[in-house]
């Protein structure tokens, strides 16, 4: 298994320190984050909302209202369960209000409350302009559904700017941890994210939306797979030790599985053509790999967190990294210019 | 009031807070050469804050029953047991034997002895040794906790520590994975995240926190943050001198990965064996890279959403 890995890996790639390490009777450095799987599932949720509501705009300024509708309709109702899953997941649900006391550029978590308000507030309202052509015509009602239709319209726009910093805070939000494998993966966390709240977006639109509207749907399919795969390969593969719990246990065979539903999800979007079940099975695929994917990037970071290596061997090397450039730099003074030549 | 170290490096926490005029940094040193494992700083910090208990277990590590410091052990006394550094090892049984007087009686009978240890024989050390540090939370320069807690329940003091307001709280459990010590932590039953608050209620009357005032040997010392770095440099090169050679300090120094630690330590180990980050760095150090990123992940979002509802022709 880890030689096969070992090939795998290209030579320049960073070199994974020898496994000799100590500890205090093996426990963990760090703790690993408390959060039971309602965050992984925020992870899905958020996503989903995000890339949903981006679907609803494209749809709606693009003259395809099965897109707009699913799309408005599907952001509203990720973004009751990501408030579900956030609350829930607090040690004290009851003090979820506690959370807008304060606006912290230094906390992810609190940006990103503002900004899942703001977009909640925005796809609350477009979502409820779905609902206008319910009302009666005349009388107060009447006036609230002349009025519904182009404050959605707003509110739909409204959180489709929202949506990207949706789907991207919540790759800042694991990585600003001590939790080894989530932090080194950085750079390219928000870019699984976005790929992944896409692709989910994407296929809500396959399988709402009939064939001679799902066009846009197809194409972010495939694009949105694209950034997703090649942010995961990333972060499988350059992370040195740290990316190891990427590619161990049950995160990887999530991941796993999320690469192959997506692949097959994004194959059908763009193969499937004119049938409506190839295309539905394919937003299907592509939606639980969206869950696949951030269950096993969740695990991943739980993993590394758990085992003292990830946090004591890289913090090693680093030590060793700068021992050795300061020895250098002392080296230089010491000898001076004169004998720096041969 | 956010200066130019506000997210890493060298810094005074209080003023950086927004504290005008606030008094010296107070902090921690704790000498791991004089514990000697009583785990009075254990008991007397859970007497003085009411910290529920930890569990009874026993856990087989040494004499270590704790495990290490949770949202209920706000002070942790670690054990390690380990063959002694330099020098060849030495048969403690004959080492033993040395003790007793050449005179036939009377016979060593494991009672402790009348005199101070050492001074009457010439016994060769044995071959094994003790390591005991009592850990506590570091009151970084540069705190994760206090830094991405979202509803402010976490704060900086004027003395520079950091202590978590209960009545704010709402347990959502982000601090727990930002700390790169491991020190924070959520209490099951309270659905809250507590830690050591350098005894916020006592320092603040002049009095000292209760794990220092209880330490005997002096190993917790409380104190100015500076004047404790000074005698911490002091007491080191002391130990060099009677060549411990393995002593360094840890966490004292500004320039780390976290500003330095209000509470700091004297190993006689390499960090790792206490159980500590040989190189912890506060993780928001990286936020302005990693908004960037998301930034741009967020832009190539808006990208692909445009070029996929524009280009094509169904």
């Amino acid at each position: 298994m880890r030689r096969r890995r070992d090939k795998q890996r290209p030579a320049e790639e960073s070199v994974v320190p020898p496994a000799e390490f100590r500890s205090y009777y093996g426990r963990p450095v760090v703790k690993p984050a408390v959060w039971h799987h309602d965050v992984a599932a925020y992870l899905f949720t958020g996503g989903l909302a995000a890339g949903s509501a981006l679907l609803a705009a494209g749809g709606d300024a693009t003259g395809r209202p099965a897109l707009r509708r699913a799309g408005r309709v599907t952001a509203l109702g990720a973004l009751v369960a990501s408030t579900y899953y956030l609350v829930h997941d607090l040690g004290r649900p009851e003090r979820f209000l506690h959370m807008l006391r304060v606006a912290k550029p230094t906390s992810p978590m609190s940006m990103g409350t503002w900004i899942l308000s703001g977009f909640g507030a925005a796809a609350g309202v477009s979502a409820a302009a779905e609902g206008a052509a319910l009302l009666p015509e005349r009388g107060v009602l009447g006036l609230a559904r002349k009025i519904l239709t182009p404050v959605g319209t707003a509110g739909q726009y409204g959180a489709a700017a929202i949506a990207p910093a949706l789907a991207t805070y919540t790759a800042v939000l694991l990585a600003d941890t001590a939790t080894p494998s989530w932090h080194a993966a950085y750079p390219e966390l928000p870019f699984i994210f976005a790929g992944s709240a896409l692709a989910s977006g994407a296929g809500v639109g396959l399988i709402a939306a009939p064939s001679e509207q799902a066009g846009p749907a197809r194409r972010l399919a495939v694009l949105a797979a694209a950034m997703e795969l090649y942010g995961a390969h990333r972060v499988e593969s350059t992370k040195g030790l740290l990316s190891e719990p990427y590619t161990q246990g049950r995160a990887s065979r999530r991941l796993r599985a999320g690469r192959a539903l997506t692949a097959l999800g994004a194959a059908g979007a763009l193969l499937g053509g004119r049938s409506r079940a190839v295309s539905a099975l394919s937003g299907l695929s592509l939606l639980t790999a969206s869950l696949a994917t951030r269950f096993g990037i969740f695990d991943a970071g739980i993993a590394s967190a758990r085992d003292p290596k990830y946090t004591v061997l890289p913090q090693r090397e680093s030590l060793a990294a700068r021992a050795a450039s300061d020895e250098t730099a002392t080296t230089k003074i010491q000898r001076g210019p004169a004998a720096a030549g041969p | 009031m956010a200066g130019k170290n506000s997210l890493y490096g060298p810094l005074d926490p209080a003023p950086d807070a927004g504290y005008v005029d606030p008094p010296p940094r107070m902090g921690f040193f704790t000498d791991t050469s004089v514990c000697i494992g009583c785990k009075a700083c254990e008991v007397a910090c859970k007497e003085w804050n009411l910290v529920p208990d930890d569990g009874f277990n026993l856990l087989g590590t040494s004499y270590d029953n704790t495990g290490g410091l949770t949202a209920n052990s706000w002070r942790h006394v670690a054990f390690i047991e380990q063959p002694a550094v330099g020098g060849p090892a030495v048969d403690a049984l004959a080492a033993a034997a040395t003790i007793t007087d050449p005179k036939p009686e009377p016979q060593f009978l494991g009672m402790p002895m009348s005199d101070l240890p050492g001074r009457t024989m010439d016994a060769p050390r044995s071959d094994f040794r003790w390591l005991m540090m009592s850990n506590v939370c570091k009151h970084c320069t540069h705190a994760a906790c206090l830094d991405v807690c979202p509803t402010g329940a976490l704060f900086r003091t004027e003395f520079g520590s950091v202590v978590v307001q209960e009545d704010i709280c709402n347990g959502c459990g982000y601090c727990i994975p930002a700390c790169p010590y491991g020190v924070i932590d959520r209490r099951e039953d309270d659905g809250r995240a507590w830690k050591c608050t350098l005894c916020y209620d006592r320092i603040g009357d002049g009095l000292m926190p209760a794990c220092a005032t209880a330490c005997p040997t002096q190993s917790i010392q409380y104190g100015e943050l500076d004047e404790l770095r000074a005698r911490a440099q002091h007491r080191v090169e002391k130990l060099h001198e009677q060549g411990v050679a393995e002593a360094r300090l840890y966490g004292h120094d500004p320039n780390d990965g976290v500003g330095g630690g209000g509470a700091f330590f004297l190993l006689l180990d390499e960090p790792e064996v206490y159980g500590l980050p040989p190189d912890p760095v506060v993780t928001t150090r990286d936020l302005p890279a990693m908004y960037k990123r998301a930034g741009l992940a967020a832009l190539a979002m808006a990208a692909v959403v445009v070029a996929s509802f524009v280009g094509g022709r169904s």
